[in-house]
């Protein structure tokens, strides 16, 4: 049992007394005294025992929902599907439950949601730009929940949380009567109106309200009606946050080390500056079923191969050669389409023709075709590589091909190789811009990801699958490709059976 | 053949002089209220020791992140340079001189003064009287105007008490904030306070300038700008219609129709007319406009508020404040320092009081070459005794007057300071 106590009491400098709680495994539906609400503002730092496993699965949970909210607000979508796109993705993934729900413990689900906002501070707090991320993650998805919950129970945390608004008494509120009505929106009705109540706070604490003219504003105060509350919330949740994320990066370094815990950390803090979940790719028995062989690669290619994979190939064919990660990158991925071990040596052997004598390549290239699917040295059996590792490990140097096309062309070569390798794609559409807006911004799986649904004739923000997942793997990219493909096949084939039973 | 001689020797000080700008600095300049005024302590604080200083040298060599222990080392190293200009930047979290020194990422704006500046160029599609570089005290009259608003919203809309106007020496002023919130506003606030307080936006392509009425177009004024309206009705006549006549050109005059919403009964039949007039005056037509949209209330009282509506606006759109946004944005922008001397006219960039701003006029500012002249004539001093204090420099010529009010409301910030700091040291003790 590994307790992760003390640290964190370092890393928040919490002067409240400390509450250890252990493991609760209540099947009932009522929230313990720790978690009364389902909503969070992660004042208080948990002191309760937990595993290393579950220290790691807790923080991957969340920083999956995180990334995938960040990816989800730069593809700019409409607040509506947005806001469906979270919600499934969070039942899912990290699902919490208002006090209302049946059937559901609600302890498991807070502990988690807990644990793993305090496991991803310490992995996030380390550099401006991390915790401005980490930071606008965590407000989105706070928001999210805030906007879905029980009102009554919404109502019932605000007050736990005692904020020291000013409330607007009524003298006052009669005396500018005039200035709040012509600041709300118009054809308010006079009930309305009079059953509205006003905070006044600093006008600086609400500066979304102030810019866009929404708030009347006195001598320095704004007053805030209980329907833009959620600006106050929300300021509140990201300056108290804001501010422990840097009292956290300032007490890291006398964080008694525990050589378990910083491989943690470090990871989480790669993965998401990759923009991606920590997650290997793992086939499922559908796609691993369908065999590839040597001949099938060139077709797979131009139909399935993400971008990487595609320049890879197109490489390796024009120059019949590739350099060591290049081989490693493609050759894993093609195992993960399917190519088996002794069709892979027929595949490779191929390509290399006639610049390479038989002896050569047995010597020299078999093997190494070999170890990467577990038949020699350690016999261990490698993953594909994932986006995450191709963007961040093995940069490719003046004579390589291998990496990330977005990340590792420069704009125009970028542009040329997507104009060149796919028809669907121009030098002037607002696809192409889309993408290079991403590629501008680092968000390079987003602009995979337009390619794909640009190639794949699916609308923005479709993404990979229902809830506009973003690619994270390039065998994921290949995978859903096929799916995609054998849906059409399977659409046709069924309207052709329509057609001749008539 | 006699020399002539004059008894006003009048010498040429050129401010493209090094001699005269280093006259000035050493003689003139008001070191004092200037540490005071920036650092709100009389211990140099890091509010003036991690502060940037840039300088202009003759020449235009430009040297950003200096930055001073004391007023003394800022005078000396002023002495030393002697710039044409200097510019104020923000409190960084370390000291800016140190910079090549400290980790990449370290040096980050922290407090400033929160600042504006109107430049005279913004309203060039609308003055009639001078355009590019010339001012004169007709166009100040939108300075004026937008002065007046402005500190009125600074006041009592976001509560400001420090406000310190100068005139930028050519065609502009400034404004610096020196309130606590003020310094420590981050960004996003500035950013919100400048958004919020900026009306007129749009390109030159772009007629109607002013859209402050939601999505609709539809919605009242929000107070605030209700306020600056009404405040600005009385300059609209006095300056528009009067003095710049904006309307009387047939180009002043399709411009207006430009705003206004295109409705063919009532744009129609006032183009006829006033292409059949050509010289009636912007009054003239003015009340045309008025007696058009007062005939639409009868019948049609949707159009007729669409209009009332549209003359608000252009009311807005030609006397509202046209501020320079991204100055007061970003604290780590640099702003001239007040006294100092605009290098292409002379005049000391001097205080301005936001109540008597109607009546300041550019070309009374003293420039550089006068004050010298006036240190010139000043009669060699008899001491007597040594006790009797020798005035200062400055107190003998006519920069006397706003020194006078830039170290009232020096005095006023550190009154303000003192009792925080009071309040500060209490809070303190309880523990």
């Amino acid at each position: 049992m590994f307790k992760p106590t003390t640290r964190h009491n370092i890393a928040s400098s919490s002067h409240l007394p400390e509450v250890k709680l252990s493991k609760r495994h209540s099947t009932s539906g009522q929230p313990s005294s720790r978690w009364p609400y389902r909503l969070n503002f992660y004042e208080r730092p948990p002191t309760l025992d937990i595993t290393l496993e579950e220290f790691e699965t807790f923080a991957i949970a969340r920083l999956q929902v995180l990334s995938h909210i960040e990816s989800l607000s730069h593809r700019s979508l409409p607040y509506a599907q947005l806001s469906t796109a979270i919600a499934t993705y969070l039942k899912q993934h990290l699902p919490l439950s208002s006090n209302t729900a049946r059937n559901v413990d609600l302890d498991a689900e807070r502990r988690k949601d807990e644990i793993g906002h305090w496991v991803l501070r310490l992995a996030f707090c380390r550099s401006p730009d991390l915790r401005a991320r980490f930071l606008r993650s965590e407000i989105s998805l706070f928001r999210h929940r805030f906007e879905t919950d029980d009102v009554a129970e919404r109502a019932q945390f605000l007050r736990s949380l005692e904020f020291d608004w000013q409330l607007v008494d009524e003298t006052e509120k009669s005396q500018y009567a005039h200035e709040l009505r012509t600041c709300m929106p118009w054809g308010t009705k006079d009930e309305q109106f009079k059953a509205e109540s006003w905070f006044k706070v600093p006008w600086y604490t609400v500066p979304d309200l102030v810019g866009a003219r929404r708030v009347f504003i006195k001598a320095g105060m704004a007053y805030v009606p209980q329907s833009l509350q959620i600006s106050l919330v929300l300021q509140a949740f990201g300056s108290r946050l804001e501010k422990a994320l840097e009292l956290t990066a300032k007490n890291l370094p006398r964080l008694d080390e525990d050589e378990r815990l910083f491989p943690v950390i470090d990871h989480l803090a790669a993965s998401f500056l990759s923009g991606l979940g920590a997650s290997d790719y793992r086939p499922d028995g559908e796609t691993s079923g369908a065999v590839v062989t040597a001949d099938m690669v060139d077709d797979v290619a131009r139909k399935h191969f993400p971008p990487c994979m595609r320049n890879l190939y197109e490489r390796l064919k024009r120059d019949r050669h590739l350099k060591h990660f290049g081989r490693l990158q493609l050759g894993l991925f093609l195992k993960g389409i399917g190519l088996p071990l002794d069709e892979a040596i027929i595949f490779w052997r191929k390509m290399y023709g006639a610049t390479m004598s038989d002896d050569k390549f047995n010597k020299e290239y078999k093997y190494n075709i070999r170890h990467s699917y577990g038949q020699e040295g350690k016999r261990a059996n490698y993953p594909p590589k994932s986006c995450q590792q191709i963007l961040t490990t093995n940069q490719p140097g003046t004579q390589d091909s291998h990496g990330c096309p977005f990340r590792h062309f420069s704009p125009e070569n970028l542009q040329n190789f997507l104009i060149s390798t796919y028809p669907q794609i121009d030098r002037s559409s607002p696809e192409m811009r889309d993408i290079m807006d991403s590629v501008k911004t680092a968000h390079y799986h987003v602009a995979c990801t337009r390619v794909f649904e640009v190639t794949h004739g699916l609308k923005k923000g479709e993404g990979l699958s229902k809830d506009g997942e973003s690619v994270v793997h390039p065998n994921k990219y290949a995978d859903r490709s096929r799916e995609l493909e054998r849906e059409k096949l399977e659409a046709v084939k069924a309207k052709d059976e329509d057609v001749s039973m008539d | 053949m006699p020399i002539p001689i004059r008894d006003d020797p009048m010498v040429d000080h050129d401010p493209a002089n090094p001699q005269v700008m280093s006259a000035f600095y050493r003689r003139l300049f008001p070191y004092r209220p200037f540490f005071l005024w920036l650092n709100q302590d009389h211990v140099p604080a890091k509010l003036y020791t991690h502060r940037e200083f840039a300088f202009t040298l003759q020449g235009d060599v430009y040297i950003r992140y200096n930055s001073f222990h004391t007023s003394d080392d800022f005078k000396k190293e002023v002495l030393r340079l002697n710039p044409s200009r200097f510019e104020i930047g923000p409190q960084y979290s370390a000291r800016p001189r140190d910079r090549k020194t400290l980790a990449a990422g370290a040096l980050q704006p922290q407090r400033r003064e929160l600042v504006f500046d109107i430049d005279m160029t913004d309203y060039d599609e609308i003055r009639t009287c001078c355009s590019d570089k010339k001012i004169c005290k007709r166009c100040w009259g939108f300075i004026a105007a937008a002065v007046k608003v402005l500190d009125h919203a600074l006041r009592e809309t976001f509560g400001f008490k420090h406000l310190l106007w100068v005139y930028s020496g050519r065609r502009g002023i400034h404004c610096w904030i020196s309130d606590q919130h003020a310094l420590d506003l981050n960004d996003d606030q500035r950013k919100a306070l400048v958004t919020f307080l900026e009306v007129i936006k749009g390109s030159k392509e772009q007629s109607k300038k002013v859209n402050v009425r939601g999505a609709k177009d539809d919605a009242d004024l929000h107070p605030a700008l209700k306020d600056g309206l009404d405040q600005l009705k009385v300059d609209f006549v006095k300056l528009i219609l009067r003095d710049q006549d904006c309307f009387r050109s047939e180009r002043g005059w399709e411009a207006l129709l430009a705003i206004l919403p295109a409705d063919r009964d009532v744009i129609g039949p006032l183009r006829s007319k006033w292409q059949s007039s050509p010289t009636a005056s912007s009054e003239e037509r003015w009340a045309d406009l008025v007696d058009a949209v007062k005939v639409l209330r009868k019948g049609n009282t949707t159009l007729f508020r669409k209009y009332e509506r549209a003359m608000e606006d252009v009311i807005l759109q030609y006397t509202y404040p046209r501020i320079d946004a991204e100055v007061s944005k970003h604290r780590n922008h640099l702003l001239k320092a007040p006294f100092c001397v605009h290098p292409g006219t002379g005049r000391v960039c001097v205080p301005v009081d936001p109540s008597l701003v109607d009546e300041f006029d550019p070309d009374t500012v003293p420039t550089v070459g006068e004050l010298l002249n006036e240190l010139d004539r000043i009669p060699p001093e008899h001491v007597e005794g040594g006790t009797k204090r020798r005035a200062e420099d400055y107190e003998q010529t006519s920069l006397k007057p706003y020194v006078e009010m830039f170290e009232e409301h020096v005095a006023a910030i550190l009154k303000d300071g003192r009792g925080v700091k009071r309040a500060l040291k209490e809070e303190s003790m309880d523990f």
